[in-house]
């Protein structure tokens, strides 16, 4: 008998929770919840949007007509359009906004008759009619003079279903976009690992000088817009070409003009920088820093120990490069592969200002929603671009694990030896990359400067002046600075404290669990495709957060969850860093979860909250593709006037927007630097010794 | 302070089980075993960090098996000290005392009262990266004891140090404990640690207790053949039970305990090297036979010797001689002499429980 309670005592133990269990369990629940709101939901809206078909029901409408000898017979819609050639069976599709004249239906009506019309609608829950804007919502006849008859329109109904996807996959003007789109992103992601690869192996592999200002200016393309290089390169091989005048200027106009029309401006070939190529080369400047900081770290554990015993078996040097270099990186190498890939294609800035008339589907979401307003096409196209960017994350997420299972393996850093020959070399290649990234630059500059290319180069401010054009003026920047500081300070709070809470929460493996993956979530979702999904979710009146729309709020929420993961991922590592046991210790000593938080948690991650922040700031000031659905005249952004001016023809002034942009971004870095650096050597003492 | 069938399940690993264990007030237990053997996780659930599974543990007559750690007594210094790098030697130690309505003046002159206490007085205003290991390990002593707990938590406190600091940290803690008076719990690897500052120790493996006992009882009477060999240096003798206080080595009959082992049955029989004695050669003690040396190892304090005989098969002794001994008999290699086995530092094992 003792030993049966004996053994019934010994039960599950089921911990209580304590205050701090609680709240933290609450807070994370509540950063859960903004993702849901913020992510989830949206994408769900849009996905529903996707399936979402409007056709007109006329087998639901009937008519009957009276000439003054009393009413004939009733008349089916359906029946008399077919009859009459007005619409056809099967083909009754249309968009949200289709209306269909009910006075198509007689070929000889006139307004002026005395003929009257009835018409019925038998199915009230179906699409109808509506006069004057007025839907009828009732199944009864309603009887109209002529006069008014002619005002009356049909209305489609909404059903669900694969409609949609089979008229998006049958319009050959569509789909090839997904040909288009991964081919550019394909191309364009071997160029950019290469290149990368090369830069990355010479700042880590030769002793050559100035490696840190190589660095720096690799990281330049990060503080612009994407359309930047875009209209860089109008500029320099576009119908102007600064180029060919510089050729012509050199070398006289005849010698280049025949060779040039061939070869680079070929109107006739395929060789227009409007196009593939301007696209390529473009996402190629944008993706460089993406790939070049993968690669880097990748090749900074590489281990010196296999250095020296392949030296040692008097191993030549290309047989080192492709039997230790090589595999030692390849986990960078594809996983900078994945980023760069999933950067080209679900960019919108490039393809949009120097694609022509080749589609690729971000572009597409733009033109179907902002062009043509069919939001339901666009949703369709949104989730097409949604697959290829899920694949590309998800082999990125498992080739990262991989990597970081590398990186704790211990290895001795590897200290290059001088080598003239070699690390000339590298200092020529890096040197070439750096003057195509600043060469942009100075383009974009030198357009900005002067009054009107190429007709007279003198200089003046006036393509600064902003407010005469249309974008939004400076307003559209001074919005712009304000959505950087908001991201950075909301975002930091919320991405750091969510971070923290899922890292040192104790159990609630559950919840925990689903964090995570909420957090992984953004990083897989396209801006593009952000953006339209939250037109779908927050402008929808039923929506009780309707407010937002059209705010800064709503551009702050879109710009935070946009990079959401990226920011929560350096939180995370810089907290897995700390001793796990700060938390224990804490409670042993009954101070409360925010006690240890603000004192030590946070001063000690200083340097990865400001890194935090800067890259919301920096991402905020450039980020075209969600906020570019999402703007109201009141909240128009520098980025999204580098856009407008570009299509209105005003590429000067938006070459200047975007410089200022990088004047911005380049200043907030400095003070960034500054900031860090005051942060280590002041709450940080204890870090050297 | 009670524990009760207390088990705790990795998923489907079992770290520990049926684990019961009573401390009493101003002890000083140690918790030894080998690494893995689930030591840490014993502590972690004593301190509510990692909750047990199943089971109950009592503190003070109160049922604390679900409490979190905060509504728990205890001060506790792990292996890394987690002390907080950003935040002085007076601010780590001081940060449990605040947010308790303490006088700050209040504060100050207990923080000096503990710096002191460890001999830290004067490192009050330098960060955690700038002092020793050493200083380190007492300023995470001092934090855990500032708010006088109840009981004092120690997951392998001096693992990390150099061994000259670690000896002279072992009395530095066990006087702290007793003038403190506080219930202390030690986890440790080191049987050495757990033999000099121990009130009692527990030995565990696996999972399981092997043996709870005082270090002094631990050493002489190792519950198991598993203790037997983890404590100390340990002969192991196969042997055959001839009878309850007759056991066979080879052709050697030994007087000893024999438990309730069957007469016939395999058994294993220890004996430490220092019990091994030296006999004249025309004695008639007990359990006393001819071998040879077959090696003479100096260890620096005292001599290891290795003895064989064919009358004992191929079991091979190792018996420690002091320095005076062996220069005083002129022992040497090759040398045929007379040991006994003293009968009361005989202990016997049944066979299958060592590498089991
Ligand atoms: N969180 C955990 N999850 C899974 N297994 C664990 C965990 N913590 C400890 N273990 C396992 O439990 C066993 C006991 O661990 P521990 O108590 O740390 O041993 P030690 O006696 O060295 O302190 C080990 O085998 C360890 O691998
Ligand atoms: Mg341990």
């Amino acid at each position: 008998m003792a030993n049966l309670t004996a053994t019934e005592s010994a039960g599950r133990v089921r911990p209580k929770l304590g205050r701090d269990d609680w709240a933290m369990r609450g807070l994370m629940v509540a950063i859960g919840l903004y993702l849901i709101v913020s992510l989830a939901l949206p994408l769900y809206a849009m996905m529903s949007k996707s399936f979402e078909i409007y056709a007109y029901q006329p087998q639901l409408i009937e008519f009957q007509v009276n000439e003054g000898q009393g009413w004939r017979p009733v008349l089916n819609a359906l029946d008399l359009g077919e009859e009459l050639g007005v619409l056809k069976r099967g083909e009754l599709v249309t968009t949200a906004d289709g209306r269909l004249q009910a006075t198509r239906f007689f070929p000889d009506f006139s307004f002026l008759s005395e003929t009257r019309y009835r018409i019925r609608n038998t199915e009230p829950a179906s699409g109808g009619f509506m006069i004057r804007g007025t839907r009828i919502v009732h199944d009864e006849w309603v009887e109209y003079s002529s006069g008014d008859f002619r005002r009356v329109t049909l209305r489609p109904g909404i059903s669900t279903g694969l409609g949609n996807y089979l008229s998006y996959f049958s319009t050959p003007a569509l789909f090839t976009s997904i040909y288009n789109s991964l081919t550019i992103a394909l191309i364009s992601t071997l160029v950019t690992v290469s290149l990368a690869f090369g830069f990355a192996y010479a700042l880590t592999r030769s002793s050559m000088p100035f490696k840190g200002a190589f660095k720096a200016i690799a990281m330049v393309p990060i503080l612009v817009p994407s359309l930047l290089p875009g209209i860089a390169l109008i500029y320099l091989f576009g119908k102007q070409s600064l180029v060919l005048k510089v050729l012509q200027w050199m070398f006289g106009e005849e010698a280049v003009a025949g060779l040039w029309t061939s070869l680079i401006q070929g109107a006739y070939g395929p060789t227009e920088i409007y196009g593939p190529i301007g696209i390529v080369i473009a996402s190629v400047f944008f993706t460089f820093p993406h790939a070049l900081l993968i690669i880097l770290t990748a090749m900074a554990i590489a281990d010196a120990r296999l250095y020296e015993a392949a030296t040692a078996l008097r191993a030549p040097k290309s047989r080192i490069f492709w039997t230790v270099t090589l595999p030692g990186a390849r986990y960078g190498l594809i996983s900078a592969g994945f980023v760069v890939f999933n950067l080209v294609i679900t960019d919108f800035g490039v393809p949009k200002v120097i694609g022509g008339q080749f589609n690729v589907l971000a572009v597409d979401i733009y033109k179907q929603v902002i062009g043509q307003q069919n939001f339901q096409m666009g949703a369709v196209v949104s989730v097409v671009l949604l697959i290829p960017a899920l694949i590309a994350f998800t082999v990125d997420r498992f080739v990262q694990r991989k990597q970081v299972a590398q990186l704790s393996a211990r290895a001795v850093p590897y200290e290059p030896k001088p080598n003239r020959r070699f690390d000339n070399l590298m200092l020529s290649y890096c040197g070439l990359v750096a003057v195509f990234i600043l060469g942009v630059l100075a383009v974009c500059q030198y357009a900005a400067l002067i009054k009107f290319w190429p007709y007279n180069l003198s200089f003046s401010l006036n393509n600064y002046n902003f407010d005469v054009m249309d974008g939004g003026g400076w307003e559209a920047y001074g919005n712009s600075i304000r959505l950087g500081f908001y991201t950075a300070i909301c975002g930091t709070a919320l991405v750091f404290l969510g971070a923290y809470l899922v890292e040192k929460g104790r159990g609630f493996g559950y919840g925990r669990a689903g964090f995570q993956f909420l957090a992984m979530m953004p990083m897989a979702v396209p801006g593009m495709v952000l953006g339209l999904a939250y037109i779908f979710f927050f402008n929808d009146p039923a929506n009780p957060l309707n407010g937002i729309y059209a705010t800064m709020g709503i551009l702050v929420v879109c710009t935070v969850t946009h990079f959401y993961t990226v920011s929560h991922l350096t939180a995370v590592t810089a907290l897995k860093q700390m001793d796990p046991e700060f938390e224990s210790v804490s409670q042993s000593l009954k101070q409360p979860f925010y006690r240890t938080f603000g004192r030590v948690t946070a001063p000690v991650c200083a340097p990865a909250i400001l890194d935090i922040s800067i890259y919301l700031f920096v991402n905020a000031m450039t980020t075209v593709s969600a906020v570019v659905f999402l703007y109201s005249p009141d909240t128009t952004l520098a980025s999204v006037a580098v856009l407008n001016m570009d299509d209105a023809g005003d590429v000067a002034p938006a070459a200047a927007m975007g410089m200022m942009i990088f004047y911005t971004n380049a200043t907030v870095r400095l003070v960034h630097a500054f900031l860090t650096k005051g942060v280590l050597t002041r709450t940080q003492a204890w870090r050297g010794r | 302070m009670r524990i009760e069938h207390l088990s705790k399940m990795f998923g489907d690993f079992t770290a520990l089980s049926g684990i019961n264990l009573e401390i009493h007030e101003r002890e000083f237990v140690c918790f030894l075993g080998p690494s893995g053997c689930g030591k840490t996780t014993l502590l972690r659930a004593i301190a509510g960090l990692d909750i047990q599974t199943s089971g109950k543990i009592e503190q003070a007559g109160l049922d604390i098996s679900a409490l979190p750690p905060s509504e728990r007594d205890f001060g506790i210094v792990f292996q890394s000290y987690a002390l907080f790098p950003n935040l002085t030697v007076v601010k780590n130690v001081a940060y449990g005392l605040e947010n308790r309505k303490l006088p700050r003046g209040e504060i100050r002159t207990r923080v000096a009262e503990l710096l002191a206490l460890v001999g830290l007085g004067d490192q009050g205003d330098k960060y955690p990266a700038q002092l020793s290991g050493g200083q380190q390990q007492r300023v995470a002593l001092a934090r855990a004891i500032a708010t006088s707990p109840g009981l004092l938590l120690l997951d392998e406190p001096l693992s990390a140090l150099d061994a000259k600091v670690r000896v002279y940290l072992r009395h530095e803690i066990r006087s702290l404990q007793r003038r403190l008076g506080v219930t202390t719990v030690m986890v440790t690897h080191d049987q050495e640690e757990a033999l000099t500052m121990a009130d009692r120790i527990v030995v565990m493996n696996q999972g399981v207790i092997e043996q709870i006992g005082a270090p002094m009882d631990i050493y002489r009477r190792p519950a198991t053949a598993f203790v037997a060999d983890f404590i100390g240096t340990m002969n192991f003798l196969p042997g055959v039970a001839e009878g309850p206080d007759r056991v066979r080595v080879g052709q050697v009959v030994l007087a000893c305990d024999a438990g309730d082992a069957e007469p016939g049955a395999q058994v294993t029989l220890a004996v430490r090297p220092e019990d091994i004695a030296l006999q004249d050669v025309k004695s008639s003690a007990e359990n006393a036979f001819e071998v040879e040396i077959g090696s003479m190892e100096f260890l620096g304090s005292f001599f290891r010797a290795e003895l064989a005989d064919e009358a004992m098969a191929d079991t091979r002794l190792r018996a420690d001689w002091s320095i005076n001994l062996v220069r005083r008999h002129g022992l040497e290699q090759g040398q045929r002499l007379h040991i006994a086995l003293p009968r009361d530092r005989i202990r016997v094992y049944p066979q299958s429980s060592l590498h089991g």
